[in-house]
Parts: structure tokens; C-alpha cells; sequence
């Protein structure tokens, strides 16, 4: 890789432990602006506290968290909320705030960010429902009336409305049904693609690792163990991305079923 | 050994969570008087504490002041000092029992309302959402609801103060066969501004601290539907015992001789 371009998120030995349990243990990665990278890895191997880390939810004890050439970790509250102002996210729950009707949650940001009045951010709402596919009778429902897959999108929404420069996605086919998967699916790509922006994907759906990434990256017990482009996947020589990508009880990764 | 290095424990933990709890409160308050401030958040707390805690407040005023009038009464009349009524009713609710059963009746309903509805939205990654979106949850969330304490209670110590002091008089008056002009002269001339004035305090103390405990709570609630629940019992058990701890402090700051 030429030193030219800097990567847009650049991790350096990150680790992360609560208590005793090593959740991130020495984070090497690189991703290059407008890169789809899909981090894949088992439940409870640290995907979720690796971008949390990012944001600045989760703070590691060493190491370098760097976007745009910014340092994250040890950030003040203030530089932490312009750092989040790039970023974009769709929780694993769609995480929408229930005490607000669907149009405020997908144009939050900008309402909050005083860049709307409130005439403005329902039509700014509107129109970003349409991209993710929903119409303007979604807009005044609460979040609590939607099902899982519809959540979803509207979470989607939310995470583009601002059209940030990096989106997160949270195990986003998560718990959804194989068609309603292949839909967030698309959306993803086509939302990513739209805006040109740089993403970073946690799942353990390898469906949907082959359709949004670019490049993948295995977490197992906190370590980076293989990073490469996706066409290379099936024949990474990888045994711990073998047994992961077909699904084997035997292999190197093995499962703590009992503490 | 063992048993001191429990209480050594025990005492480590304890002063951990005073510690915890006095940088949130601190960051609840300096949150307060700094922009970006979310009028529409605040406007529901006030909404939320200040208006739909009224029946309940001002029941539990007007049958307390009822008890009262009738306690007294009885009580009294093994002295022939019936004539005290007016004074007890009017200085135990102005100065004790208005803002404490107000106080605690709130720990109940908003207390633990705020500890299950933040909890909730820390457990559903709400709260992380917030920060996703570059809203500081403790401005968006805590700071409104604290403000709204620390103003609200005092205007529903108002209202059961009046409602106290009107239940002792229905009973005064229908029941016991005091005179009502005289009932409510006396009333009248044995108030002190102070009387009410160390209740409101008192309120406002209060409010700060069901408030408080009910965001401190929720804020560091986890594991899912239990956590929450704990969380929830936490806030008002643990503002139910600072009420009345701050009640007593109050009370010496203001009538120690």
C-alpha cells in the first residue's frame, strides 16, 4: 500500500479489556476512503467495542485510534461530537428513540444540530425514507409500530440522513428474515455507494459479508487473524476463516461452552 | 482477616459509588447552564413532574392533613389544648410533611419512571445512539430531567402545602366543631415565612436528588430487562433514604438552636 493516500480510519495496537476478559488485543487496520470493509468474527469476539472505540463510546487503554489523521482516544466531549458529526451508524437494534415519531429520529441529527427548522427536517425525512424504500406514511408512525425489518430501515435512514463520510453497521441482517436481509443488504450498497462514503460492517452473516465488502477482516479473541479482499475469502488458507466461513463445530476456533 | 478485608471492600465500593455519583451530579449541572440547551426536553420534564404529579401529591397532602387535625386532636384534648390544632397541622405540613411525603410520593412515580426509561434506552443502545448523532446524552437526557426536579418540586410543595393545611381545616372545621375564622386566623398567625420557606428548600433539594438518582441509575443500568428493573428499585429506594437523610440536614441548617 502507497504511503500517498492516508487511510481514512487507522487503528495501531488498540486494546480494550473489562475486567479480565481481553477484549481487543493489539488492532492493526486501515481503511481507505470509501472502502467497505466487513468485519466478521463470533459472537463475543469484540466487533462491537471495535467501533465503539471508534466513536468514542468505549475508550481503550493504548494504542491509536486515528480519523482524518485525528487522534480519538482521549478526545473531549466537544471534538468527540465532531468526530461523531462524520460518522453515521445502524445499530444491531436499529436502536430508534421510541418517545419520538419516525420522521424526528431519521432527521435527529440535523434537528439537533439547529441546521433545520421543523418543516425542513419532516421534508428531509421524507426524502430519506424514500431512498431506504419507505413512503411518507412511515414518516408519522412511531417507532414501536413498525416490525423488525421496517426498524431497520428506518434506522438505515437515520444513519444516512446526514450524509456522513463514514457509516457504521452493527450486525445490520441481523434477526431478519433472508428476503427483508438481501433488502438491507442492497440498501447498504447502494446507500454506501450514493454517498461515497467509507464503511465498516460487523457481521456474522456471510451473505452479507459477500455483498457489501470490499475487504474483510476476522476477529477471533481479540486479534486480527486474517485481512484480505473478499474474492480471496474462499481461498484465504486461512483455518480459522475456513471454519468460520462454512460454518464448522470443529476447527481452530473453539466454542467456551463451559467457564 | 477475612472479615476486614470484606468491610475494607464493602467501604471501597461504597466510597467508589459516592465518588460516581458526585462527578455526575457535577456534569448534570454544568450541563445545565451550558448550551446547546433542549427547550422541548425540558418542557416535557417540566410537564412530566410538575403536572401529572399533582393528584398524586395533592391527595396524599389533603388525607395527611385530615390524619393530622384528627391526631392532634385527640392527642391535645388529654391537656385541654385543643386550641393547638391549627398550629400542628400548619407547621408539620409546611415544614415536614409537605415536601417529605410530596418528595417521597415523586421518588415513587418520577424516580422511577426516569431510572426505567433511561435505563431501557441505555440497554437498547439509545443512549449510545445520542452520541452517534452528536447530542450529548447527559445534556439531552439527564440535564432536563434534573432541572425540572430541582424547579417542579417546589411548586408541588406549594400546592400541598395549601391542600395540607385545607384537609385539617375540613376536618377542623366539619368535624371537630372549631370555629372556621378563628381555625384560619390561627393558622395564619402561627405561620412564619421561614416555616415556609425551609420546605421549599427542602423541595427543591429533594427534586434534585429523586431526579438525579433516578438518571444515575438508568444511565449505568445494564443487562437487559433485569438490570433495568434493578436500576428502577435502586433509584427509588436509594432517593427514598437521601430524602430523608437531607431532610434531617435541612432541618438543623435551618431550626438548631
Amino acid at each position: 500500500m502507497t504511503e500517498a493516500a492516508a487511510p481514512k480510519i487507522r487503528l495501531r495496537d488498540v486494546h480494550k479489556r473489562f475486567g479480565d476478559k481481553v477484549v481487543l488485543d493489539g488492532i492493526d487496520l486501515d481503511v481507505q476512503a470509501g472502502e467497505s470493509i466487513v468485519v466478521i468474527g463470533g459472537s463475543g469476539s469484540g466487533k462491537s467495542v471495535l467501533i465503539k472505540s471508534i466513536q468514542g463510546i468505549v475508550r481503550p487503554e493504548s494504542g491509536s485510534i486515528q480519523v482524518d489523521g485525528e487522534e480519538v482516544i482521549g478526545m473531549g466531549g466537544k471534538q468527540i461530537e465532531r468526530i461523531n458529526a462524520k460518522i453515521g451508524m445502524l445499530f444491531q437494534g436499529a436502536a430508534l428513540f421510541d418517545s419520538l415519531p419516525v420522521w424526528e429520529n431519521v432527521s435527529f441529527g440535523a434537528l439537533q444540530a439547529g441546521k433545520l427548522d421543523r418543516k425542513a427536517a419532516y421534508d428531509l425525512a421524507v426524502e430519506t425514507l424514500a431512498k431506504v424504500g419507505l413512503t411518507e406514511d412511515v414518516a408519522k408512525l412511531w417507532p414501536s409500530e413498525l416490525s423488525g425489518g421496517m426498524q431497520k430501515r428506518v434506522g438505515l435512514a437515520r444513519a444516512i440522513a446526514t450524509e456522513p463520510e463514514i457509516i457504521f453497521f452493527d450486525e445490520p441482517t441481523t434477526g431478519l428474515d433472508p428476503i427483508m436481509a438481501d433488502v438491507i443488504n442492497d440498501l447498504i450498497v447502494t446507500c454506501v455507494k450514493r454517498l461515497g462514503a467509507t464503511a465498516i460492517t460487523i457481521t456474522h452473516d456471510m451473505a452479507s459479508a459477500r455483498k457489501i465488502a470490499d475487504r474483510v477482516a476476522m476477529l477471533y479473541k481479540g486479534k486480527l487473524v486474517w485481512v484480505g479482499p473478499i474474492a480471496d475469502i474462499d481461498n484465504s488458507g486461512n483455518p480459522y476463516v475456513d471454519q468460520f466461513i462454512h460454518g464448522r463445530a470443529e476447527g481452530p476456533i473453539t466454542m467456551d461452552l463451559r467457564r | 482477616m477475612n472479615v476486614l478485608a470484606l468491610i475494607g471492600r464493602v467501604f471501597l465500593t461504597f466510597l467508589a459509588a459516592v465518588g460516581r455519583l458526585s462527578r455526575f451530579a457535577l456534569a448534570a449541572v454544568t450541563h445545565m447552564v451550558r448550551p446547546p440547551f433542549y427547550p422541548r426536553q425540558i418542557l416535557r420534564q417540566f410537564i412530566d413532574i410538575g403536572y401529572f404529579s399533582l393528584p398524586v401529591v395533592a391527595l396524599t397532602a389533603i388525607f395527611s392533613g385530615m390524619v393530622l387535625a384528627l391526631q392532634s386532636h385527640s392527642g391535645f384534648a388529654r391537656f385541654q389544648a385543643e386550641g393547638a390544632v391549627a398550629m400542628v397541622v400548619a407547621l408539620s405540613i409546611t415544614r415536614e410533611l409537605g415536601p417529605v411525603l410530596a418528595g417521597l410520593m415523586v421518588a415513587g412515580r418520577i424516580g422511577a419512571s426516569m431510572a426505567a426509561e433511561i435505563g431501557t434506552m441505555r440497554v437498547t443502545e439509545q443512549v449510545d445512539a445520542l452520541t452517534t448523532l452528536s447530542t450529548n446524552p447527559f445534556k439531552y437526557l439527564v440535564s432536563p430531567r434534573v432541572l425540572a426536579g430541582l424547579l417542579m418540586m417546589p411548586l408541588l410543595v406549594v400546592v400541598a402545602d395549601i391542600l395540607g393545611i385545607f384537609g385539617g381545616y375540613i376536618i377542623a372545621i366539619g368535624k371537630l366543631g372549631f370555629n372556621s375564622g378563628s381555625y384560619l386566623a390561627n393558622t395564619w398567625q402561627v405561620l412564619e415565612p421561614l416555616d415556609v420557606l425551609s420546605g421549599l428548600v427542602k423541595a427543591a433539594a429533594f427534586g434534585f436528588l429523586i431526579a438525579l438518582l433516578g438518571c444515575y441509575n438508568g444511565y449505568y443500568s445494564k443487562g437487559g430487562a433485569q438490570g433495568v428493573g434493578a436500576a428502577t428499585t435502586n433509584a427509588v429506594v436509594s432517593a427514598s433514604i437521601l430524602i430523608l437523610i437531607a431532610n434531617y440536614g435541612i432541618t438543623e441548617i435551618f431550626f438548631a438552636q
